[in-house]
């Protein structure tokens, strides 16, 4: 298949901080001379980072790992999971259609995706959350028909449940992934045929479990959700061997670190502390209600919605000239304060869409707001 | 029905304890440092003796696998992969296995490495299953810490890392040396063999490549004896499989049996029968999208084994069961698999890359009934024509199908093709 570059490419990218470490770390897991071996992982990062792979994330992996430029771009238009065009901000939805599912019913959900999303396959919906795509076998195939949703699984869907899911992926909830039908992995629905001595003890099974303990399923990953920790392992003995490789510790399930660990890179960051994080930053100026003349429309800047804009009136923002006053310190409070949608006033940079509105110009997604054609 | 007792997957469903304790307390890691001093030599051949034979699809035995690779080192280390790219549709049972009981694979890891004197382990798990490799990613770490592997593994004074690796959803990267290649950072597209990954895999090292079941049952086998696996199944097709059952059952579910279980036994033990009872039967795809599919008649006998299937020109693949009722539209599900194989072929051999596409665009005809009844044959000329002819079992597996549907359903083809023709339904059709 035939898997080009999108015309449109951001000006630069770079990995974040926690990123970069844990980017590097990877890195060592491969012999001297085979750093080559990390593009993949890198590559996924980089998608996970900014929700697609652009050009400029291409360039840059391609530098850190000593590659030429054409050797990263044919991996990243090779393997399909590398999504080589913007996708929805909330998730880019993937059904599963190959014939298991599709036996099951995975056409319904296809239906689901074209009714609610778009007639396409990534395309970005009119409120642009969400893109979709159908994908080859995503392994779950007792458990059809399924889809993949960020970084997890929700399975043994029916068309009904399946909208209803989005629904609430669309009001910035994220529902519990797993089985959507009472079953806990992939055993029997009507109950264990084997191993009932071992039943009890689990909320869900371990992807669920995972999921709901970091809470990252439709999240853009940072590189500060765990600590990159340092356990120093045995140096190889030749270079044609591994050499001296850090254990992961760093991928993003890792409930079991110790406290100890945790000590020995100070520079690490735990587990996402919510108090510490809600008071980064410095909080702006609010009001206690719209000045005379009732508030501004909110909903004209890209990136909020309905449920964002009575999350912002509640915190006390009501005008676009509030929000374009807001300064870099601020923006990361406001970031850190949208329970749901953090980090979504710098993604969809509010401010500077909220300069312009505020001295009443029109921006292009105000625009289709003002038309009505988008809420 | 296999006792629980006999079962090695023993927290399957991840409903037990899945952490380290958890494991040691089913079993799990016991006594590892004295199956290691047994010695590479004997530790092959009791997986000789055992029977043990690929679970990846293609049934290889393990033990002799194993043997192939360099008694002595030449300089160069030597690397075990596990194949952990389980994307064949109709399979997700190393998925339980990685996410629910991960310990099985990594003391496995270990052990098989040892025995085939391998100095590091690379798992490649593929790129969509994100919560598995969080999960195994947890366990190896668990084990880590344990000193359970790492330097001096386990106390035995050998050293030994295990590595996970993820790909980025690509079918072709689950054929070995696509799997190497996709590893060492490139284009998963597959080598040509010879050299075998035994002499030259990962990085030009003396290389196995394993599917994650095979190697999870290897300290279970060893503890247990070669006998007692040896015991489940008919001869040369010993021993316990995960079979994963999709499609419409009353209870689809992933669930280890013995081998050369019936396939009736198998559908109504565990998964409540057939939806609407047996002879709502249409066809059974017995091991996988690049088995051909069985037809009712042969599914009231079916044995889930390696020869039985193999003797209906049929296969046991990675034992995923796709059942398919009288409701499917078995041209229609063939079909899909032809897309899917279309969409997967990586481009590099010429058959494949275009015989993939030929091939899904007449399957598209014969599901509309658009087609002329001649294209039925000319279709089955192209796909022996790609049969073969390609570097890896990819062309193989795009053609199988589609034989498998033209030997067992020709009647159901040339009716849909004379329905769309005269305007009438044929009797048969309409039954």
């Amino acid at each position: 298949m035939l898997r080009r570059l999108h015309p449109e490419q951001p000006e630069s990218f770079a990995f974040t901080p926690g990123n970069q470490a844990w980017a590097e770390d990877q890195i060592k897991k491969y012999p001297e001379g085979r750093e080559a071996s990390a593009v993949i992982p890198l590559l996924w990062r980089a998608q996970e980072q900014e929700g697609w792979v652009t050009k400029p994330a291409i360039e840059v992996i391609a530098e850190m790992l000593g590659l030429a430029k054409i050797r990263v771009f044919e991996v990243a238009s090779f393997y399909f999971m590398f999504q080589l065009q913007p996708v929805g901000s909330i998730a880019h939805v993937q059904v599963c259609g190959t014939t298991s599912c599709m036996i099951c019913g995975a056409e319904d959900l296809i239906a689901v995706c074209k009714d609610k999303i778009a007639p396409e396959p990534h395309q970005i919906s009119a409120d642009g959350k969400f893109s979709w795509e159908e994908v080859e076998c995503l392994g779950a195939c007792s458990n059809a028909p399924m889809a993949q949703i960020g970084k997890d699984y929700y399975e043994d869907l029916t068309a009904e449940g399946f909208g209803e899911l989005l629904d609430a992926f669309s009001r910035g909830e994220v529902p519990k992934p797993g089985p959507q039908n009472g079953r806990f992995a992939s055993e029997p629905l009507s109950g264990l045929s084997s191993l009932k001595e071992f039943a009890g003890g689990h909320q869900g099974n371990a992807s669920v479990e995972l999921a709901t303990t970091w809470g990252d399923t439709v999240k853009r990953i940072t590189g500060d959700e765990v600590p990159v920790l340092d356990v120093a392992k045995p140096k190889a003995k030749s270079p044609a061997k591994p050499k001296a490789p850090k254990v992961e510790k760093h991928e993003p399930a890792a409930p079991v670190t110790t406290k100890a660990e945790v000590a020995k890179k100070s520079v690490a960051k735990p587990k996402i502390d919510k108090k510490v994080d809600a008071e980064a930053g410095s909080k702006p100026e609010t009001l206690s209600e719209a000045r005379s003349g009732g508030p501004d429309d909110l909903k004209q800047i890209k990136g909020v919605g309905p449920k964002m804009e009575g999350m912002l009136h509640k915190l006390g923002f009501f005008h676009f000239d509030q929000v374009a006053k807001w300064s870099e310190e601020e923006v990361a409070w406001v970031d850190q304060n949208l329970e749901g949608f953090k980090g979504r006033v710098s993604r969809d940079s509010w401010v500077e869409q909220a300069k312009v509105l505020a001295e009443g110009g029109t921006t292009t997604f105000s625009a289709k707001v003002k038309k009505g054609k988008v809420y | 029905m296999l006792a629980d007792q006999d079962r090695i997957f023993t927290n399957l469903y991840g409903m037990h304890d899945r952490s380290l304790k958890g494991a040691i307390a089913r079993g799990h890691w016991d006594g590892t440092k004295q199956l290691l001093e047994l010695g590479r030599g004997e530790i092959v051949e009791r997986m000789k003796a055992s029977g043990l034979r690929g679970r990846g699809g293609a049934g290889f035995p393990t033990g002799l696998k194993w043997s192939f690779m360099p008694k002595e080192s030449d300089g160069r280390p030597a690397y075990l992969v596990v194949n952990a790219d389980e994307s064949e549709p109709g399979t997700c049972k190393d998925r339980e296995i990685m996410r629910h009981d991960p310990h099985t694979l990594i003391e496995g890891c270990l052990i098989a490495g040892f025995a085939m004197g391998a100095e590091a382990c690379y798992i490649y798990i593929r790129g969509e299953y994100i919560r598995e490799r969080e999960a195994l990613q947890t366990a190896i770490d668990e084990a880590y810490e344990a000193g359970l592997i790492g330097k001096n593994a386990c106390k035995s004074g050998y050293d030994y890392e295990i590595y996970l690796h993820h790909g980025a959803g690509a079918y072709i990267c689950g054929e070995e040396t696509a799997l190497l290649e996709s590893l060492e950072g490139r284009k998963g597209m597959p080598r040509l063999k010879p050299p075998f990954p035994a002499n030259t895999g990962l990085y030009g090292c003396p290389t196995t490549v394993n599917n994650v079941e095979s190697i999870a049952v290897v300290p279970t086998i060893l503890r247990r004896g070669s006998d007692w696996f040896a015991g489940f199944g008919r001869p040369n097709n010993a021993g316990t499989k995960v079979f994963a059952i999709s499609g419409h059952v009353n209870n689809p579910c992933v669930v280890e049996e013995a081998m050369s279980i019936t396939l009736r036994e198998l559908l109504e033990t565990h998964c409540g029968g057939v939806r609407g009872g047996w002879n709502n039967i249409k066809a059974v795809i017995p091991g996988g999208s690049s088995v051909p599919c069985l037809p009712q008649g042969l599914c009231d006998e079916a044995i889930m084994d390696f020869d039985w299937l193999r003797e209906q020109r049929s296969g046991l693949g990675t034992a995923a069961v796709i059942v398919m009722d009288q409701s499917t539209d078995i041209i229609k599900a063939i079909w899909r698999l032809s897309k899917f194989y279309k969409h997967e072929s990586c481009g590099q051999c010429t058959p494949c890359r275009e015989g993939t596409g030929w091939m899904m665009r007449v399957m598209d005809r014969l599901v509309t009934g658009d087609a002329e009844p001649e294209e039925i044959d000319m279709l089955l000329d192209v796909t022996k024509q790609v049969e073969g002819h390609t570097i890896c079992a990819l062309g193989d597996a795009a053609a199988w199908p589609i034989q498998g549907l033209i030997r067992h359903f020709r009647d159901e083809i040339e009716d849909r093709i004379k329905a769309k023709r005269t305007g009438r339904v044929s009797a048969v059709a309409a039954e």
